[in-house]
Order: C-alpha cells, then structure tokens, then sequence
C-alpha cells in the first residue's frame, strides 16, 4: 500500500468540530424527537411526536409550499445565473466589473434587511412597487397579502437575492472553459449559438451542478426570508417546512419540532443525495 | 511576487485576529459589567434588608433605602405603552436610586419565543413583563422566577388577579396595570356624523360596519400584520359563550366540548369570519401602531381590541381620545351585551436577579397609589386596578366609563385563558386565515381544536 503523504491526524481536529458541533446533536435529536420534552425533564411519548407532525393541517401546505420553492428558486437561478454569467463574461461588455460587483451586492446585504425592505416595498396601498403600477393606471396586488401570490412574491425576492452567487459560480466555471475550444469552433464557422450550447454549455456543467444543488437545499431549508416577509401567512399559505418548525418551536413544543426537524433532515437527505450522483453522472470530462 | 502574497496572508491573520480580540473585548466588557454588579449585592442587600418590612419603605420617605446606582435589566413588549412606566422609572431613581435599562422585546408569538428562550438558557432580566393565564403555565415559572406568594404587599391583590398570575398555587406575578376588556373601541364621532346607533346584537353591529363602509370608511380595522391583533373577536367573545353555556371553560379544559361542535363556541369563529368582508384591503400589511392611527383620525370605525390601548390612543393622539369608546362583542341575545374582561400582565422576577433587594424595592413599588398617581398623570387609568385600595382619578376619559358600566353592572366573564390552561399556539395565524376570509369558521374551528391538542399533550392534562 502506497503510504499517504499526510499523516490521518491532519484532519482530527476538523472531526472533532464537525462530530461534536454537527453529528452528535443530530444523534441526540433523534432521541429527543421521541420525548415531550421542556428544558428541564422529558417523558417518552414513542413516535407520538412524528404522527402529530404528519397530522398537522398546515404540513400539507408546508411541504408543497417547500418543494415549489425550491424548485422555482434553483430553477429561476440556474438559468437567470447562466445569461448573466455569459453575459458578464463576454468580451466586448464595458465596465464589466462593475455591473458583476452590482449583480452581487445584494448577497451582500442581510436576508432580514432585505425581507423588510421588500415588505414595505410590496406593500398594498402604501408601497413603492403599487405606487409605480398606480402612476400607469395599473391597481398593483397585494403582493403578501393575497394568498395565490404570496409566496411567489417571496420566490422572487429569493431569486433577486441569490442570482448573484450563482453569477458568480458561473462565471468562474466559464473562465475555466480552456479558450483554444472556442479558437476551434470559430475557425470551423461555428455561430455563437452553436459555441454556446456545445461548447460552454457542456463544459460549465460542473458550476452549473454546484449552482442547483445550493440553490435547492437553500430552497428547501428556507427560514428567514418567509419569515421576514410573511411569517408564513395570510393564515398558513406561505408556510413551509422550516416556518412550521420554528412556530412548534416557539410555542414550546419542543418534542414535536425536533421530530419536525428529524423529518426535514431525512427529506432533504432523500433528495439531495440522489440529485447531487445524477448531475454529477452527466458531468463531462473536459 | 511571493512575498507580496506572503504580506497579504498576514494581514488577513492580523485582521482575522483583530476582529477576535474586538470580539473577546465586547464580551469581556460585558462580563465585567455584570460582575461588578454581582459585587455590590451583598452590601445593598444588607442595608435593604429592613426594606422587606412594607411599612418603612412606604413610610419613610427622606432616608428611605438608598441603592445607588443600582440597576434593573427591564424587559417589555414593543406594544406596551411606555409614558406612564417610564415617568414610573424616573421617580424610582430619584426615590430609591434604583435605574431601570428598558429592553424592547417583540410581542405575540414572536415574543412568546424571545422569553421562553431566554428563561431556559438563563439569560433573564431582572424583571419583565409578561401574559397572565395559560400563556403563564406554559413556561414553567417554577424553575426560573422569583416566587411572590409570601411578600405582604402581595396580599392586597384581587382573587382572580391571584389566580391568574399563580401556577400550583404560588404567585409570580405583580400587576402591570388594570383590568382590560376585550371588545371592539369605536369612534364616537363617526358614529355621530352617521347617525349610528351602539349595536346590541351582531347583525346590528354588521349593519354598523356596512353604513360606515358605505360612507368610504373602514367597517373594521385589521392589523393582521401584527398576528396577535387578529384574535380578539374570537378570543373577546367568551362572554357570549359563557351566557349560553357557563361550563363551556370547564368542559373544554376536560376535553369535554370543542369549538368545531360547541353551539356558542362555534359561534365566535363565525362572527371573526363574517368581519371579513368589512376589513380594510390592506389589513395584511397593517400593523397595530397604524390600526390605532386610523381609528383616532376616523378613517376607520370599529377596532376589535383590548381597552387597555386606550392608552396607546392616548399616548399618540392624545387629541382623539375623548372621541372613542367601548363596548363588547355583541351577541345574538339584545338584552345580555357584557364584556369579557382580561386581567392585567404580570411584571415577573428572575429568581436569581441582580439585585435583590432593589427588584423587591422595584416590585413593591408597583403596587403602591404613590406608583400609580405618577403612572396616571402620563397616562390615565383605562380600566379597574386590581389591587385592593388602589384609588382611580376622578377625571376619567368616556371609554373608561364605558367599560365600568360593564364592570358595574356585573356584566363580566373572564376571557377563556384566564379559565382554562388551555390556549392554542397557532390562535394567531388561524384567527388571521378566518378573520380574512381565508377558511372558514367551522374548518378554523376545527383547527383551533386540533392546535390545542398540543398544548394539552405539552402540560400533560388529564383527559386529553
């Protein structure tokens, strides 16, 4: 057996943080998800804490809500990520450092800001957005307060905010796309049409994987910007997963949340692991 | 070439570093403060110790306990009103040298969460304002505050106030201020300029809110951005329940009757609902502060609420107050219009505060006429002390005297909270999906039985 160049003790430190900060209280919650419990005593309740999760009216809604969500986020920042990815990575565009630093400021600012900045923005009769539609004669919705809308205002809040790490995450993997393809191509009369989808499309799968894999465990997990902006309502229609635990949480029901949080983990865990070997299957060696 | 990369690498481990230590620096600092605080203990304590004797502290004015510099971490709700309690603070500081640090915490269920978290991981204020009733059972006071039941101020205090802030029979709680009633406050100058009758029965009222809607006002006023506000004409209702059925509270801590099926009960979900198609268009983006702007300046006509916001009125549009009244939710039967009455929240104590002797100083405080004559040149009472001996002013503004007429004619019956351990987590959110139309009243009923469910399972009650 070839002896490795590092010794195993190089990375003891690392599991020590990652076991003891991440796998043991993701141990301890599974016991805990089978308890009622409060700060200072517990009772065993069996899986009495899972079957009121799965009976919960709002779960249902919860966990639509979670997958549109994250299928629309991921999606709407794949593809919005790889226009301006191309675009910003386009040789002839002026101040192109500029318009990158413009398209990634918001990233930049506090998800609780921006909930809040876009919740007065949004907002029926006084907010910025109906003011405008109003100057046109148009009668704006009322974007977080209209259940059909609600959330699909919040999705693109989401979008708005994350497109700029996707940018990014393009633009480095179309930087890393070796330029003597592109040399190739043009000698052979290829059309920038033709070089987009054969040539970056293909070889930015990597950057493209990373893009939706983040961008849909974000989506599934997400918290802060619901919260911010609708704190799940009107009524239950903008609730997802993560909102429902976190309202379990607050009243004190400790048991059921942790059993909820049980739940999100396996979910996601579910999801993600098939997704992530796919895309990486239909990865392409460069 | 390297070495510039080498120079850059050291300043990011310089600057990294820095940022630590600031970091060590503010919890460093931190700890300090609160240590030295932990220092002066022992010696106010033992100069305060004859402060435990009511009578000279009340008494004696001129060389009363002087805690110099002392201070009380002081924790209260973004919707509380503040003048009266902050005039309260100044003479506190002058009397006994005691400063109070006021720290805004969030209300509903939001705040709910801010306490619960805070208590279980230790980090509690000196004092801090919170509900009376079932949300008291709920965060097991036993373990974290400062028992009152022995104090002899404490004596003075109404039975139901008792009840209400005590769990298995010890009190936690002083009063924070009056007897409230839930119901709706409504401008009487609207009322006037339509010509509007105080409704004694629901369809009334309903007929109310339409007049005024067709007049371009609001019928009534949502401020379903603040979820807590959603809840009151469902909540305020019990009255009505109550006078058809009296063992509804009993019943339904025994899991005897549920709202989904209970003929009364049922009925205040109906009501929340039928308020519906009344409510302002923007009543999802609303919040309180601006609910009671549009009621002062008579854009809109009703607010379902409790009384004891008279004084947020007051506070804000101190002009409008003498143009807004009382009354409680209406119910079918046109010669039995009560008001379902809420006790006062409790100023609670951390076990191991401070300071002791100054949050016992504090505490008492609260529960003398002195405290509240200062309290109600600020702001005036809105509703009945709930300390024996306490005295009100003579001046009271109309909406006070709308709520002793209830008080005075025994029309009264305490909200459900108040008569059962029993209260849904989720009353907010699904009291806001039937308020707007969203369910219906009998599947938000149907819910509310099944939220409290939980609650039940969580305090471990019998026959659940």
């Amino acid at each position: 057996m070839k002896k490795s160049v590092y010794s195993i003790w190089f990375v003891v430190p690392v599991l020590l943080v990652f076991g003891v900060l991440f796998v043991l209280p993701t141990l301890i919650s599974f016991f805990f998800s089978t308890q009622v419990w409060t700060i200072s005593d517990f009772r065993f309740v069996g899986l009495q804490n899972f079957v009121t999760f799965f009976t919960e009216y709002s779960l249902r809604i919860g966990i639509k809500n979670t997958l549109i969500y994250a299928v629309l986020t991921s999606g709407l920042k794949v593809i919005f990520g790889l226009l301006l990815g191309v675009l910003l990575t386009a040789p002839l565009l002026r101040s192109k450092n500029f318009v990158r630093s413009v398209i990634f400021f918001p990233n930049l600012v506090s998800t609780v800001a921006v909930g809040i900045t876009f919740s007065s923005l949004m907002h029926p009769t006084k907010g910025l957005f109906n003011s405008f539609l109003a100057l046109l004669g148009i009668k704006g919705p009322d974007w977080l307060g209209n259940p059909d809308i609600a959330l699909f205002s919040v999705v693109a809040t989401d979008v708005w905010k994350g497109v700029g790490v996707a940018t990014i995450i393009y633009i480095a993997g179309i930087q890393a796309i070796d330029r003597t393809y592109y040399e190739a191509a043009s000698i052979d009369g290829a059309s920038g049409t033709q070089k987009f989808f054969q040539i970056t499309l293909p070889l930015c799968r990597p950057a493209m994987n990373s893009v939706i894999i983040l961008s849909f465990i974000g989506g599934l997990r997400t918290f802060d910007l619901i919260w911010t902006m609708t704190k799940g309502g009107p009524g239950f229609a903008t609730d997802t997963m993560a909102s429902i635990v976190y309202k379990q949480y607050a009243a004190g029901f400790y048991g059921l949340s942790t059993a909820g949080n049980v739940v999100m983990f396996l979910l996601i865990a579910v999801i993600a692991f098939p997704l992530q070997r796919f895309l990486i299957s239909r990865e392409v060696d460069t | 070439m390297h070495i510039s990369k080498w120079k850059k690498a050291g300043i990011l481990v310089l600057a990294m570093a820095l940022s630590l230590s600031a970091l060590a620096g503010c919890s460093g600092s931190g700890g300090e403060a609160s240590s030295s605080a932990a220092a002066d203990q022992p010696a106010a304590e033992s100069t305060a110790e004859p402060a435990a004797e009511p009578a000279e502290t009340a008494g004696d004015d001129a060389g009363a306990t002087q805690f110099d510099g002392a201070e009380i971490q002081f924790m209260i709700d973004k919707d509380a009103v503040m003048d009266g309690h902050n005039a309260v603070f100044a003479a506190m500081e002058e009397k006994f040298g005691i400063k109070t640090a006021i720290e805004v915490r969030m209300g509903g269920g939001e705040g709910d969460n801010i306490i619960k978290t805070r208590l279980a991981s230790g980090d509690i204020p000196d004092v801090f304002v919170y509900n009376t009733g079932a949300l008291l059972q709920a965060i097991s006071p036993a373990d974290y505050l400062l028992d009152l039941t022995d104090y002899a101020w404490a004596k003075d205090f109404e039975d139901t106030y008792v009840a209400a802030a005590s769990v298995d029979g010890r009190l936690y709680g002083v009063p924070t201020g009056f007897s409230e009633m839930g119901g709706v406050l409504y401008n009487k100058k609207t009322y006037e300029e339509l010509g509007l009758e105080i409704p004694k029965t629901w369809e009334e009222f309903k007929a109310n809110c339409q007049a005024a809607k067709d007049a371009g006002k609001v019928g009534i006023i949502g401020a379903y951005k603040d979820d807590w506000t959603t809840q009151l004409i469902f909540l305020a209702d019990e009255y009505n329940v109550v006078a058809g059925d009296p063992n509804f509270p009993a019943d339904f801590t025994a899991n005897k009757a549920k709202y989904a099926t209970h003929e009364f009960a049922l009925r205040s979900w109906q009501k929340l609902s039928e308020g519906a198609e009344f409510l302002n268009e923007d009543a999802m983006a609303t919040t309180h502060d601006v609910a009671i702007q549009m009621l002062a300046t008579g854009d809109g006509i009703h607010y379902p609420m409790l009384s004891g916001h008279l004084s947020t009125v007051q506070q804000n549009y101190p002009e409008a107050i003498n143009d807004i009244g009382v009354m409680g939710i209406p119910g079918d039967n046109a010669d039995d219009m009560g008001a379902t009455v809420w006790m006062p929240g409790g100023f609670y104590a951390n076990k191991n505060p401070s300071n002791l002797a100054a949050v016992e100083t504090w505490l008492e405080f609260y529960t003398t006429q002195e405290c509240w004559d200062i309290y109600a040149e600020k702001i005036q009472p809105p509703g009945p002390y709930v300390i024996k001996g306490l005295k009100l002013p003579d001046d009271v503004y109309p909406g006070v005297k709308d709520i002793q007429a209830y008080f005075d004619a025994g029309k009264t019956a305490l909200a459900l909270e108040f008569a059962s351990p029993v209260k849904g987590a989720s009353a907010p959110q699904i009291c806001q999906a039937v308020g707007s139309g969203l369910t219906t009243a009998e599947d938000g009923a149907k819910q509310y039985d099944a939220d409290v469910e939980k609650q039940a399972i969580q305090l471990n009650l019998a026959g659940w």
